[in-house]
C-alpha cells in the first residue's frame, strides 16, 4: 500500500529537472520540468511527434537521459542499474501490445504474468473483466482484432498492479465499453495509491478522469497550455 | 536464474511449435544444403581419398557442420524475431528476469532445436553420404559441446544485433567469423568419431568445450548489457 494510502501525505513519485532525451541524434525531450505526486492521474497531450510516448519510455526506465536529472518511484534515471528497477514497478501500456503472435491470449497473459511474479489465480479476474473470458482465451494473438490485442495487453498490466501506470493512447482501438473500462481501471489503480500518466489524443476522454493535464510541444512542456489545462477528476 | 529459463525456453519452444517455422523452413533447408553438397561433391571421386575413401565420404563431417552452421543462422535469427515483434523485447526488459535467465532460456531452446536438426540431418547424412561410425561416445560429446557453443555465441550476437534494422544480414556477418574454429573443431572431432581412431578427436573435443563455456559465461554475465544496448 501507498505512502499516502499509510500517512495522508503525497510523496513525488516522478520529479523531472531539464531532462533532455536524444533519440537516433534527436532530442525527443529538449529540458522537462515535471513533477508529479502520488495517486495523481496527468494527461499529457501534444500533437504528433511532441515526445509524449518518450516521456512515457522516460519514466518507465527505458528510455535513458542525456541531460538534466530525474527521479521516478525513487530511482535514479541517470542510473542504469536503477532504471533497471524502476521497470519491475512501472507499467507501461505502449502502442505495441506485447504479445507474441503465435500464442494464445491465455499462453501470453500466462507468460507475463509468470515472468512479472504475478500470482496465476489473479490472472482469471482480470481477463473476464476485460471480456477476454471464455473462447477468446484460447484465440492466437494473431487473430485478435486491435482492439481485443489491446484488452489483452492491458490485462497483462492490470495483473502486475504497478505503481506507475504509463498509459500511451489506452482509449486506441476500443470500443465504447472497452474505453468505460479502461477509465474504471484507472479510477481503481489510483484507489490502490497507483499514479497514473496518460498520452492521449481523446482529450476529451481523459479530461474526465485526470486531475491536470500538461502540454508537450516539439518535446518542451508548454507551462501556460499546461497551467490553463487544469482539469478537474470526474468524480 | 534456472526458473527465468524454464519459463523462457518453454515460451520459445511452444511458439516454435505453433508457428511450424524450424519443421517447416530450418530443417527443409538444412536438408537442402545437404543435399546440393551432395550433388556438388561426386561421390565417385575415390581418387584422393584416405583409407580408400570417397571424397564425399571425407568431407562429410565438415558438409554436415556446415549445414547445421548456416541452418543455426536461421535459428538464432528466428530466436529474437519474435522478441523484436510487436515490443516484446522492451516488455522483457519491464519484467523480473534474470536477463542471465533469458540468455539461457533462448539459448536453450535454440539447442533443442538445433538437435532435432542434427538428428535429421544426421540420418540424411547417413544415407547420403554413407559414413560409418567409430565412436558413439565422441560423436556424442562433439555433437553436444558443438550445438552449445553454436547456440551460446548465435544467442549472444542475435541480441546484440536484435534492436538494429540491419539484423537479418548483420548476424551472420557477425557469427560465422566467430564459429569458424568450432566449425574447424567439430569437422575433425567427427571425423574421428566417424573413421576413426576416435583418439584424434578428444582434444579438439576440448577446444569445443572451451568455446561453449566461454560463451555460456559472457551470455550468462553480459546479456543484461546486451539487452540494453
Amino acid at each position: 500500500m501507498s505512502d499516502r494510502a499509510d500517512t495522508g501525505v503525497p510523496s513525488t513519485v516522478v520529479q523531472l529537472d531539464g531532462v533532455i532525451s536524444v533519440i537516433n541524434g534527436f532530442p525527443a525531450l529538449s529540458g522537462i520540468d515535471l513533477e508529479i505526486e502520488e495517486g495523481e492521474i496527468v494527461l499529457v497531450r501534444g500533437p504528433n511527434g511532441a515526445g509524449k510516448s518518450t516521456l512515457l519510455r522516460l519514466c518507465a526506465g527505458l528510455a535513458s537521459i542525456d541531460g538534466g536529472s530525474g527521479e521516478v518511484l525513487g530511482f535514479d534515471l541517470g542510473d542504469r542499474r536503477q532504471r533497471r528497477s524502476l521497470r519491475r514497478e512501472a507499467g507501461l501500456l505502449a502502442h505495441q501490445t506485447f504479445l507474441y503472435d503465435d500464442l494464445t491470449v491465455d499462453e501470453n497473459v500466462a507468460f507475463w504474468a509468470a515472468a512479472n511474479r504475478v500470482e496465476p489465480d489473479t490472472v482469471d479476474p482480470v481477463l473476464d473483466r476485460l471480456g477476454l473470458a471464455g473462447r477468446l482465451r484460447s484465440v492466437r494473438a494473431s487473430s485478435l482484432s486491435a482492439g481485443q490485442r489491446r484488452r489483452a495487453s492491458l490485462a497483462v498490466l492490470v495483473c502486475r498492479r504497478p505503481r506507475l501506470w504509463l498509459l500511451d493512447e489506452p482509449h486506441a482501438g476500443l470500443d465504447a465499453d472497452g474505453q468505460r473500462v479502461v477509465d474504471q481501471l484507472v479510477r481503481h489503480a489510483v484507489g490502490f495509491g497507483a499514479t497514473v500518466l496518460i498520452s492521449s489524443h481523446d482529450v476529451d476522454r481523459v479530461a474526465e478522469v485526470a486531475d491536470r493535464s500538461v502540454t508537450l510541444v516539439g518535446g518542451r512542456l508548454d507551462s501556460q497550455a499546461s497551467a490553463s489545462n487544469r482539469v478537474r477528476r470526474a468524480s | 536464474m534456472l526458473r527465468d529459463a524454464r519459463l523462457v525456453a518453454r515460451k520459445d519452444l511452444r511458439i516454435e511449435l505453433v508457428s511450424k517455422v524450424i519443421a517447416g523452413q530450418i530443417v527443409p533447408f538444412g536438408l537442402i544444403v545437404l543435399l546440393l553438397f551432395g550433388l556438388a561433391v561426386s561421390p565417385d571421386l575415390a581418387v584422393l581419398g584416405r583409407d580408400g575413401r570417397s571424397v564425399l565420404a571425407q568431407v562429410a563431417p565438415g558438409l554436415f557442420w556446415v549445414a547445421v552452421v548456416l541452418s543455426a543462422l536461421l535459428a538464432v535469427g528466428r530466436s529474437f524475431a519474435v522478441e523484436a515483434q510487436d515490443g516484446n523485447l522492451d516488455a522483457l526488459k519491464m519484467t523480473g528476469l534474470d536477463p542471465a535467465g533469458v540468455f539461457l532460456g533462448k539459448a536453450a531452446a535454440v539447442a533443442v532445436e538445433l538437435f532435432i536438426l542434427e538428428l535429421i540431418l544426421g540420418i540424411g547424412a547417413f544415407i547420403l553420404y554413407g559414413t560409418p561410425i567409430a565412436s558413439w561416445a565422441l560423436l556424442a560429446a562433439t555433437i553436444v559441446l558443438t550445438t552449445a557453443g553454436i547456440t551460446a555465441a548465435g544467442t549472444v550476437y542475435a541480441a546484440l544485433a536484435a534492436g538494429l534494422r540491419v539484423r537479418d544480414t548483420l548476424v551472420p556477418l557477425l557469427l560465422l567469423p566467430v564459429l569458424t574454429p568450432v566449425l574447424l573443431g567439430a569437422s575433425i572431432a567427427t571425423e574421428a568419431a566417424l573413421f576413426g581412431p576416435p583418439s584424434d578427436g578428444w582434444s579438439w573435443v576440448l577446444l569445443l568445450g572451451a568455446f561453449a563455456l566461454l560463451y555460456v559465461g559472457v551470455g550468462i554475465v553480459a546479456f543484461g548489457s546486451i539487452m540494453e544496448e
